[in-house]
């Protein structure tokens, strides 16, 4: 029996009539709706791109919106020095594969050039002082409006936030003063000096990301499957074991089979005990983890209860 | 598995963060870590009992003051579908951050007290979201507990609910006694209540058919950027980037290009780069047309034979939100509807909207923060609209402050 094509599409509209849409196109469509808002509103954007599973989240979706034109904005990376050698070269082998301009600017350059005073002792990190090198960087190439792969539901302040950013001259968010954000009107409107941070994924949660990695076929960087590594055990957390890291006398160095579960600075995320080696393997684990993503992995939101909403008052990412 | 928004409405005392607390508690929804820093912090601020309102109060002075300020958002899911639960503040002076919170809402949970059934804040939650559009709304009937679980109470309450409700356009309404602190009637029946047979919070969270709600029939695309690869192979390609605002497109329907009433027919639509056959509501694709016309962003492709109004002249309703500033007639702002943008001048304030009592008021000079009016505006150039209560997606519409670039009113297009 053979069905003519406009029985067909008949067929096929009833099927869409009765079947709910699936979470992840509906993630997957708003999010291509912010980056063309982004695109369309802003005279030069510039996608914030770390090496991290949400940012490689950010550029593949930055791709779907603007095929099979190429993605209308520089790739930018703060590198803060203490970054992950394989998130560093996964950065690289992407900006090339989908020809996308990379603009990379180094926390170090800005620490000898500003005489910036660097934290020391146990868990110093650079990961305040990015916020000066984001900052002179955004100067340095008028960027008006800087996508971001941060979600809602990693941390409490982030909660708050709107997806349209708005930050002032001095990059600084401002939570009680924020825009209303009515509808998927997003108000991009700004002075000249001012910029905007956008948050394409803001209502992803971390496993909607690993599913949609997974649906899309999305390579990742090795250190998120399981390996073995040496490593730096300090206050029941594993670091990597790095020059980078100031040691202590009460560190164990021990070697052990681990993934990472976010990828940000040496300095500051730990790596989690696993053996999942594969997509489906990491995906069963984190449904059943009894713990949240940077609970587990971050040390720089435990140090008091409001350390992420007084980082981005001062201009943070 | 789809996606569900809904909003919770209700006062500081009403136990609405601990209801959404207790909807993450007993949908195991709380994660250790989350759970012992919330015990550390309950330890601090009262008797050790665990506050499961500490879960969505975000900022620093939110925890200090007890109160939730801004409209914060949480994630949850169940094996029947994933929830975006919106929490934003009850009391008047936080009305904006409501309204803001319900214009992406497709359920409302308003919560009353059972000690005070229907209140001034019951009645005014539930114009916000009649106003707004949300299709399904529960009224959650809480602290049951207090009022030992008396059916009578409650269907005292549920019956004043119901005359409220006629006067206001909620298509789907559904009244539950529930005692949050407790769990009653949230994800578990309650034990105490035996005599309340209808569906759990929870259950009609995962049941309401959300799909039904959007507007199938209105073809509508704003247009919100246009893709020009100007490379050798796709030397002439023009592709409209946008999303599906209401309706369907398929490849060979007629369409028309408005303000400017240009006809073409879409010669095909892209997704990914990668051609579909259709795109109905809310996806983002990129269409092709036939004829080689002038479009940009702002435009609004919209099907031949179902087109929206095109008109400078404009009655909205608005709900003024800057705290600065009032608006009065002859002020000038800029209107943003879909991706346009247009000066538009305030010609006149019809009547404001008294929010607790629904009354009319006349002879009104210029509105406040939190203030609702029907307003008269005129924009510098023509808008393809429809009514709000028709297509929210293509009704609604804010302004914006010219000079401090601020979001100021939410109109809804009548």
């Amino acid at each position: 029996m053979s069905i003519s094509v406009n029985e067909a599409s008949d067929i096929q509209r009833e099927i869409s009539e009765r079947s709910a849409p699936d979470y992840l196109d509906q993630l997957e469509a708003e999010a291509i709706y912010i980056m063309r808002e982004v695109a369309g509103q802003f005279e030069r954007p510039a996608l914030l791109f770390s090496g991290g599973k949400d940012s490689i989240t950010l550029v593949h979706l930055a791709k779907k919106a603007f095929a099979p034109g190429k993605i209308p904005f520089p790739l930018v990376h703060v590198d803060t020095g203490h970054n992950f050698i394989e998130a560093i070269e996964y950065r690289d082998e992407l900006a090339e594969q989908i020809n996308a301009k990379l603009i990379v600017r180094y926390v170090e350059d800005t620490i000898k050039a500003k005489g910036l005073k660097e934290q020391t002792g146990k868990n110093a990190s650079r990961n305040w002082l990015q916020t000066f090198t984001l900052l002179d960087t955004i100067e340095e190439f008028e960027f008006d409006a800087c996508i971001g792969g941060a979600r809602r539901d990693e941390e409490k302040a982030r909660a708050k936030e709107r997806i349209f950013s708005f930050r002032d001259e001095f990059g600084q968010w401002d939570p009680k003063r924020q825009r209303p954000e009515l509808w998927n009107l997003f108000n991009g409107r700004i002075q000249k000096g001012e910029n905007v941070r956008v948050f394409p994924i803001s209502n992803w949660t971390e496993l909607d990301v690993w599913a949609y990695l997974k649906r899309e076929g999305i390579a990742l960087p090795s250190i998120y499957f399981a390996h073995e590594r040496e490593l730096i055990l300090r206050d029941g957390k594993l670091l990597n074991n790095t020059p980078v890291i100031e040691p202590d006398p009460e560190d164990q160095i021990v070697t052990r089979q681990v993934r990472f579960r976010t990828v940000g600075d040496m300095t500051c995320t730990a790596a989690v005990e696993s053996a999942a080696a594969t997509l489906d393997e990491v995906i069963a684990e984190i449904t059943i983890s009894r713990i949240s993503e940077r609970g587990e992995t971050r040390i720089d939101d435990q140090q008091t209860e409001a350390a992420m909403e007084d980082r981005k008052k001062g201009g943070y990412f | 598995m789809d996606l569900l928004r809904f909003i919770t409405a209700g006062s500081v005392d009403d136990g609405k963060s601990t209801l959404i607390g207790r909807l993450l508690y007993d949908t195991k929804n709380i994660l250790a870590d989350q759970m012992e820093a919330i015990e550390r912090a309950s330890k601090t601020r009262n008797a050790g009992e665990i506050d499961l309102a500490l879960l969505t109060d975000g900022l620093r002075s939110e925890r200090e003051q007890g109160i939730t300020i801004d409209v914060a958002y949480k994630y949850f899911q169940t094996p029947n579908r994933k929830f975006i639960s919106i929490d934003a503040p009850g009391h008047i002076q936080y009305t904006r951050n409501m309204v803001t919170g319900a214009s992406n809402a497709d359920l409302a949970i308003i919560l009353v007290d059972a000690r005070h059934g229907v209140v001034e804040q019951t009645r005014r939650h539930s114009l916000i979201a009649s106003m707004l559009g949300i299709p399904h709304v529960i009224v959650a009937v809480n602290k049951m507990d207090l009022v030992g679980n008396s059916e009578d109470a409650f269907l005292q309450i549920a019956k004043s609910y119901k005359e409220l409700a006629e006067k206001l356009s909620i298509k789907d309404l559904t009244i539950i006694p529930v005692s949050a602190l407790n769990g009653d009637n949230i994800v578990d029946r309650s034990e105490s209540m035996t005599w309340y047979t209808g569906e759990t919070l929870l259950s009609v969270l995962e049941n309401v058919n959300v799909l039904k709600d959007q507007n199938q029939e209105d073809g509508r695309f704003a247009v919100q950027y246009v893709i020009r690869p100007q490379t050798d192979e796709l030397h002439d390609y023009r592709g409209y980037a946008g999303r599906v605002q209401s309706g369907t497109f398929k490849k060979g329907d007629a369409i028309k290009v408005l303000p400017s009433e240009r006809e073409s027919k879409i010669a095909k639509i892209e997704f990914g780069g990668n051609e579909i056959q259709e795109a109905s509501v809310l996806q983002s694709v990129t269409i092709l047309l036939e004829d080689d016309i002038d479009i940009s962003r702002g435009d609004t492709i919209v099907t031949v034979d179902n087109s929206p109004i095109v008109s400078q002249d404009i009655e909205a309703l608005v709900c003024w939100m800057d705290d600065k500033k009032t608006l009065k007639p002859g002020n000038k702002y800029v209107l943003q509807h879909g991706t346009a943008r247009s000066r538009c001048s305030i010609r006149d304030i019809e009547y404001q909207i008294d929010i607790n009592s629904y009354e009319k008021l006349d002879e009104v000079e210029a509105l406040k923060l939190n203030d609702v009016a029907r307003i008269v505006l005129r924009t510098a150039q023509p808008i393809a609209y429809d009514p709000y209560q028709k297509n929210r997606a293509n009704g609604a519409a804010i302004l914006i402050d010219e000079t401090s670039n601020v979001t100021v009113g939410a109109c809804m297009i009548e």
